[in-house]
């Protein structure tokens, strides 16, 4: 536990709250956009991009650079304010989200500096990212490929070919993390359509599994650690999240799964995140 | 009658020359590789092929993760599960990220024959052509089969190359392949008989049974359907009196729907169709399907009789 640092977690921490206030003014820029999954899975790729993964902003198609694949395409804003911190493109970027001609669309696109491939139509990006791991171990290139996927998006046909895939080629090379927010358009998933018990299929179908919080900084890291030591199968971290994390009126709201804060929202949702 | 040859024969022993050449060339499979010969390059190199099993849609986006690390991908299943099973992976993760994906799907049309209706794509050119960024190629024989791979290897981005189910005689003296460039194959002036695939041998013969009736018609071969050599359908309608179109596809959204398209939009001429008209295919041989389905030489040569005598109801 001492390669975590209490400082170090604390500026992780201090980073993931600067991405929170980012998303929740582009959002009410923007004035559409999802910011309930947003903000629940802020800290896992907070830390992915600030203490995990290997890349150059300078040199986004370094060709030995760790992928990161958002196959939850509707959370883009959090990606985005996460690449403009990194330094891959000027923050005032931001302000342009979802605009005619912006390289910031509603859904990834690969305008964008820093997104490999896009996104939007659930499920399909877990394949992607096994795509992405087959070429790396075809290369012998040590790059890891980190794929963040939503509870609701489990419900896909096409995440289960994938799973069934990705421990079939022994892709330990990946790594997936499950925003397990429990909410989806509709309420919550146990009442849409159940996925549960989550924990048990991704075992049964082959893959490492690791729980956490995911929200507590310590364990998100040490998450990562145990997922890029198994070797010989995939790795999901199970992330239980809550859905709109850190700005109180959002939080478990089904409401906010895809609607933007009014500015009087957007002030308080800053006041909170200060 | 040249020599008759399998497409997908041709296909795989082309992947082999592609595979010696360059070793980001790899192959995917979705359990059909027996059929589509992807397993002759599997065999040859079995760490750049992938079976992923039954499971069409992890196929395609799996192609696409694999195409965005430099990797020329040559997926491959029936014609029927690449483009309506997967069609949301070949349209979002493909096609909309013009990634390097070339989709070489066999068992297309109603020559499928015996297997029926589920496993005989009408409508699968429609479903591709309407995706922007997607190429389209279908060879009307074995050595053009290897043609059109090989120039698909070379040009980056998304295609869709179709290929049949029985074997296909060839066609002597079509001169190069150029993507994007029709073959006129038989000059004339009387008539223009446009097809793609297996009915280019059927208009071809149906020409020269004109021609012994003093007709002339002009034979095109319309391999690459997307982007659509519109110049020579301008001309077919310009310097003739119409245009038959042939194709074992749907009368929606495939080559004829294209030849039309065209030409209601720069030259108006008559165009008449050959495809299945809103219908579903069926089991029976080949030759069987293609004539209860009005695809043989006999119902080109009609047609094409009807638009230069006028009785063409």
């Amino acid at each position: 536990m001492m390669k975590y640092s209490e400082s170090h977690i604390k500026e992780l921490r201090e980073r993931a709250k600067q991405i929170r206030r980012l998303i929740v003014q582009m959002l009410c820029k923007a004035c559409s956009g999802h910011p309930g999954g947003s903000l629940s899975s802020t800290d896992l790729v907070t830390v992915l991009y600030f203490a995990v993964l290997r890349h150059r902003p300078q040199e986004p198609l370094w060709p030995d650079r760790d992928r990161f694949h958002m196959s939850k395409g509707h959370c883009c804003p959090l990606w985005y304010a996460v690449l403009a911190e990194s330094g891959y493109f000027p923050k005032e970027k931001l302000w342009t989200l979802r605009q005619l001609g912006s390289m910031l669309q509603g859904h990834p696109d690969r305008r964008t500096p820093g997104v490999e491939v896009g996104s939007g139509s659930l499920g399909q990006g877990l394949s992607v990212a096994c795509g992405m791991c087959l070429a790396g171990k075809m290369d012998k290139k040590e790059f890891r490929v980190y794929c963040l996927i939503g509870d609701g998006e489990m419900q896909e046909g096409n995440i289960w070919e994938a799973a069934m895939s990705a421990a079939h080629y022994k892709l330990d090379n990946l790594c997936v993390m499950l925003d397990f927010n429990g909410f989806q358009i509709d309420g919550k998933v146990a009442d849409v359509m159940n996925v549960e018990p989550v924990k048990d299929k991704w075992k049964a179908f082959g893959w490492n599994t690791i729980e956490i919080d995911g929200h507590n900084i310590k364990e998100i890291l040490s998450a990562y650690d145990k997922a890029a030591e198994a070797k010989g199968k995939p790795s999901i971290i199970i992330a239980h999240t809550v859905k709109g994390k850190g700005v109180s009126f959002m939080e478990n709201m089904v409401d906010f799964h895809g609607r933007a804060p009014t500015k009087e929202e957007t002030e308080t949702a800053l006041r909170e995140l200060q | 009658m040249g020599e008759m040859l399998y497409q997908r024969d041709v296909y795989g022993k082309t992947l082999v020359e592609l595979g010696r050449e360059n070793k980001d060339v790899v192959v995917m499979d979705a359990d059909l590789s027996s059929s589509t010969r992807t397993n002759i390059f599997a065999r040859e190199f079995p760490g750049r092929f992938f079976n992923c099993g039954v499971a069409e849609q992890n196929l395609m986006a799996t192609a696409a993760g694999m195409a965005s690390c430099s990797k020329i991908v040559f997926a491959s299943t029936f014609a029927m599960f690449a483009t309506g099973r997967a069609w949301d992976q070949v349209r979002n993760s493909i096609c909309y990220n013009h990634l390097n994906v070339k989709i070489v799907a066999t068992h297309a049309g109603l020559s499928v024959g015996p297997d029926g209706a589920t496993h005989q794509a009408l409508e699968d050119i429609a479903l591709m052509r309407a995706i922007p960024n997607m190429n389209i190629i279908v060879p009307c024989d074995g050595p053009q089969t290897r043609e059109a791979i090989i120039a698909a290897s070379r040009i980056p981005g998304p295609f869709y190359i179709r290929l049949g189910r029985p074997k296909f005689p060839t066609l002597e003296n079509k001169g190069e392949f150029v993507f994007g460039k029709a073959q006129v194959l038989m000059q004339g002036g009387d008539v223009a008989i446009i097809a793609c695939g297996t009915m280019v041998n059927e208009a071809v013969s149906a020409a020269g049974s004109l021609l012994k009736k003093g007709v002339r018609a002009r034979v095109i071969n319309m391999h690459t359907i997307r982007p659509l050599d519109a110049g020579v359908i301008r001309l077919a309608a310009e310097e003739t009196k119409g245009i038959v179109v042939c194709e074992e596809h749907s009368t929606v959204g495939g080559l004829s729907s294209a030849v039309g398209e065209v030409a209601a939009e720069t030259r108006p001429v008559r165009v008449k169709r050959l495809c299945v008209r809103e219908r579903f295919g069926q089991s029976g041989e080949s030759s069987e399907l293609l004539k209860e389905y009005n695809l043989t030489s006999g119902d080109i040569e009609k047609a094409a009789a009807g638009i230069v005598t006028g009785n063409d109801t």
